[in-house]
């Protein structure tokens, strides 16, 4: 059998463990997203407290190992919270993990982002009479979210390979569907060939999804684009 | 047309009193005070680093002063219970460097406000926001962001934006600095025409043309107060203090009539 041959056999396999990639990624990174717009907001215009609590959040989330903080969440936490009643399933315990990880460097990019909006705008938008909070909403934010699209794909495309690390809760994502696969044949080198070409697969979409977005929500004046570059064959 | 012939004044719709502002050891503003009747155009000159800017900001409180009370009508604003957010509802304000909202069409910079601050619909927000945009002389611009504007085109967009509001009163901080010379005009005769339209206007500019055409007082500010205050005629004619004449000659001199 050759390799095509073999990939074609394994291929149903990964590609449904590919899906629980997806569902990982698409979760940690939309909690990520979620807390890292207040962490970032919260760096940026909270009061001292709030500053500092969110800045040690980051500290804490960049500086220690994803693996160990997944760990933690998968079996430090569940004991405490069946207590009260809830029990945590891996699938759950990995997106907090990675989505409370993701957080914090989606709210680094964020905050880079709102940083770079001129502060007039902000001073304009009160003269009007917007309040801080509506200021943040209408102006900052809709701005910010347009100019962190490049970085934030960065993170996105780290978040779908991180996801591999649910392997270690037993989640059989694709990284683990490969293992097992692996165990059974001889092929190892050719299996682990197919679930490279599946992620590369998967980052190469998203990352045109991202591109597209990019371009729809493009504004003249605003971001990279701002000098246009034609080119010409 | 002179100042006189233009619309009787009405009631005072803004007073300053006694404003101080600090930055560190720099004591910008030493007591200002100052008042704005319905349909007054008052022109602040004077040299650079005196606390004409932080005058405006104090005004509407985008820099909250150290000391001192504004009212708006017979409302403190700078009273700790007053909510500052509809007090600035009123005043408007133009900005040297524009700050329009870059990812904002021209026609969405202006309805921004009437529509988040007072709740107008959008069909009404939108009318409305042309027919300020048409008083400015850009309605075939509506649909331009503000990085498809040249600055002159900028500069009457926020002043578009402040009339939106349909404010008290417009705070114009250096409206004109910001721009290429051949720009100024298109920008001061909108200003001209809202001051002849009785809009009342205080404005920080050194374009005496404008203030000998419109203004009914010039405001001289020296060292964080005000040194003089009067016509342009008698402030020109025949200053009180020699350095208001001195600076009103330098000023003549760099920006013409």
């Amino acid at each position: 059998m050759g390799f095509l041959g073999f990939a074609g056999e394994i291929l149903p396999t990964l590609l449904r463990a590919a899906v629980t990639t997806l569902e990982l990624t698409a979760g940690s990174i939309a909690l990520g997203f979620a807390v890292g717009i207040f962490l970032s907001l919260g760096r940026v215009y909270g009061p001292l407290p709030v500053r500092w609590l969110a800045g040690t959040y980051i500290a804490f989330f960049r500086g220690t190992p994803l693996l160990a903080q997944l760990l933690v969440v998968y079996f430090g936490l569940p004991p405490y919270l069946s207590m009260i009643g809830i029990h945590v399933s891996p699938m759950v315990a990995a997106v907090i993990g990675l989505g409370l990880n993701s957080a914090a460097y989606q709210a680094e990019y964020f905050r880079g982002a709102v940083q770079s909006i001129e502060s007039g705008q902000m001073m304009a938008a009160r003269s009007i009479g917007l309040s801080r909070l509506m200021a943040i909403r209408h102006v900052v934010l809709p701005q910010a979210l347009r100019l962190v699209i490049p970085a934030w794909s960065n993170e996105l495309i780290y978040t779908i390979k991180y996801s591999s690390l649910a392997y270690f809760l037993g989640i059989t994502e694709l990284t683990l569907a490969g293992k097992k696969i692996a165990l059974h044949t001889a092929n190892t080198f050719q299996v682990y060939l197919v679930v490279a070409a599946i992620y590369l697969a998967i980052v190469l979409i998203v990352s045109r999804l991202l591109a597209t977005l990019e371009n729809r929500v493009r504004v003249p004046g605003l971001g990279i684009g701002r000098v246009r570059f034609e080119r010409r064959r | 047309m002179g100042p006189e012939q233009k619309h009787t004044l009405g009631e005072t719709v803004l007073r300053v009193e006694g404003v101080h502002k600090t930055y560190g050891d720099n004591h910008v503003l030493r007591g200002v005070s100052l008042q704005m009747r319905r349909g007054e155009t008052k022109v602040i000159i004077g040299p650079s680093g005196t606390g004409k800017s932080t005058l405006l900001r104090c005004i509407n409180q985008l820099t909250i002063p150290d000391e001192g009370h504004v009212w708006l009508g017979d409302r403190e604003i700078t009273h700790p219970k007053e909510d500052i957010n509809r007090a600035r509802a009123q005043i408007g304000f133009v900005f040297q460097s524009f700050n329009l909202f870059t990812h904002l069409t021209a026609l969405k910079n202006v309805r921004i406000a009437p529509m988040k601050v007072n709740g107008m619909g959008k069909v009404e927000a939108t009318k409305l926001a042309m027919t300020e945009l048409e008083r400015v002389g850009l309605a075939d611009k509506a649909d331009a962001y503000p990085a498809e504007l040249s600055g002159g085109q900028q500069q009457r967009v926020s002043i578009a934006r402040a009339l939106a509001m349909s404010p008290q009163l417009i705070l114009f901080d250096e409206p004109t600095s910001a721009l290429d010379p051949e720009l100024i005009g298109e920008v001061l005769s909108v200003m001209v025409s809202l001051a002849k339209e009785g809009m009342t206007m205080l404005v920080v500019s050194h374009e005496m043309g404008f203030a000998r055409a419109v203004a009914d007082e010039i405001i001289f500010m020296e060292g964080g107060g005000i040194l003089e205050q009067g016509p342009p005629e008698q402030l020109f004619r025949n200053p009180q203090h020699a350095r208001t004449g001195e600076f009103l000659n330098k000023i003549t001199e760099l920006y013409g009539e």
